[in-house]
């Protein structure tokens, strides 16, 4: 079963160079697909049009089920691909780890209890119980990305878009990452340029060049 | 931990409003006085260091020194002395050591009251208060992020001294600063796209949920305490003011 579909996506902030040109895609459930290019090939934008951030020129985004075009389609999206963000900064916004955590889940409409249960239990299965109350913009740069990976699980998503999870983190937080990572059982989709991290978790390799899927 | 920090955030938010309000609008200067007797207290009571303070204070001088220095030579009035043939009014001075006092006072019970009090504690007593969500929530985007974007202004200045960069008065230095402030602009704009994109992943329509518990504890023993004995001084500044207009 498909879980997102792209069907002939192009896209162009300028138009005179396209980013996309016609790219189709699928991820499965159970699939790790390494989406690979070099740099500013639209790696990300072909993540953030899958969860409508981007809406694209042209081409049809099935997600979940069915079509999505208005915002209003892609709220469900969201909840249900967790995107995470090459900058954690971008992602914790909320003055504490836990506010943070429980973000997503309060807006899916879980009661407090529920969603302080849920920050509980997210955070102590990536080992970061200890973190439950520190103000999130004195993390370090390595438990800041541990964090927005849990904020993110916290949403229970079916599948995960990872935007370059291990970029910029030191040897032993990169280890943590991809072990917690590796037994995740979720669909994903991994932007990386970390030879080791697509070794070691794509069940399936996608290069993007000259806008083009292959 | 000081007895101020034992109290709840909310009598500290609104002892320090009542303050500010009554030593502003008091008329007198004693009352004044005594409104600066009482910020001092408070801040014995939180146990503020002096030197820190003073120094936060003096940056607060600094701003206001120019406005203080000209008061006696601008308001017409009794003339008091003269200085270089300019005419110093009693009506004057009297405004100026007003201010001085005013915004010292305002400030100590400030320190004192609120300004140990860590963001996300301030924002969540704003909002039980009834302050609104919006004000709230901007406040507590300023306060994390604005390190965020110092980071990057840092980032931007060291790139530039990296290149040899030196402030110096000239055109090249001038239009410098001003693409290092632009380009700060424009990465704070892309930031908040990105932040903005990054609520709306995690399911955010326009509405801030709360984690917090809504048992709304009445205020405690300590609270009313202090709520009483900080009454009572409002009381003695405002009998003050009354007494000696």
């Amino acid at each position: 079963m498909d879980l997102i579909r792209l069907g002939q996506v192009s896209h162009a902030f300028e138009s005179a160079h396209p980013v996309l040109d016609g790219v189709d895609f699928a991820l499965r459930a159970g699939e790790k697909v390494a989406l690979l290019g070099a740099n500013g090939t639209g790696k990300t934008t072909l993540l953030h049009v899958m969860v409508g951030l981007i809406r694209p020129r042209t081409g049809s985004v099935h997600a979940f089920g069915r079509e999505r075009r208005a915002e209003a389609d892609f709220v469900e999206v969201r909840a249900k691909a967790g995107l995470l963000f090459q900058d954690a900064d971008d992602q914790l916004f909320c003055p504490t780890v836990a506010e943070d955590v429980a973000f997503g889940p309060l807006n899916l409409g879980k009661s407090k209890a529920e969603a302080r249960a849920i920050v509980h239990d997210v955070l102590g299965r990536l080992g970061l119980a200890a973190l439950e109350n520190r103000v999130t913009h004195k993390l370090s740069g390595g438990q800041k990305r541990l964090v927005s990976l849990a904020a993110v699980l916290a949403m229970d998503p079916e599948a995960l878009l990872l935007d370059e999870p291990t970029n910029a983190l030191d040897e032993a937080t990169r280890e943590r990452l991809l072990d917690i990572l590796a037994g995740l059982p979720q669909a994903m989709v991994i932007v990386s340029h970390d030879r080791e991290v697509v070794e070691r978790l794509a069940t399936r390799r996608v290069t993007l060049r000259g806008g083009k899927l292959t | 931990m000081s007895l101020v920090e034992r109290l709840d955030p909310r009598t500290r938010l609104l002892a320090a409003l009542l303050f500010a309000l009554a030593e502003v609008l008091v008329p007198s200067l004693a009352a004044q006085g005594v409104g600066l007797l009482l910020a001092v207290i408070a801040a014995l009571v939180a146990r503020l260091p002096v030197g820190a303070t003073l120094r936060r204070l003096l940056s607060l001088e600094g701003f206001m020194l120019l406005v203080l220095v000209m008061l006696p030579f601008t308001v017409p009035g009794h003339p008091l002395f003269s200085l270089w043939d300019v005419q110093a009014s009693e009506e004057g001075l009297r405004q100026a050591a007003s201010i001085a006092i005013k915004a010292n006072a305002v400030a100590v019970a400030l320190f004192a009251l609120v300004g140990s009090m860590e963001a996300p504690v301030l924002g969540r007593a704003l909002t039980r208060l009834g302050v609104s969500g919006r004000f709230v929530h901007l406040f507590l985007f300023t306060t994390r992020y604005l390190s965020v974007l110092e980071d990057e202004y840092r980032r931007l200045r060291l790139a530039m001294r990296a290149r040899a960069f030196r402030p110096t008065t000239g055109p090249h230095c001038w239009r410098s600063i001003g693409h290092l402030f632009g380009m700060l602009m424009v990465r704070s704009l892309e930031r908040a796209e990105r932040i903005d994109a990054a609520m709306r992943c995690r399911g955010f329509t326009g509405r801030f949920p709360s984690l917090d518990d809504e048992s709304q504890a009445g205020p405690g023993r300590l609270d009313l305490g202090f709520g009483a004995a900080s009454a009572a001084g409002l009381a003695l500044v405002i009998a003050v003011g009354v007494a000696w207009t």
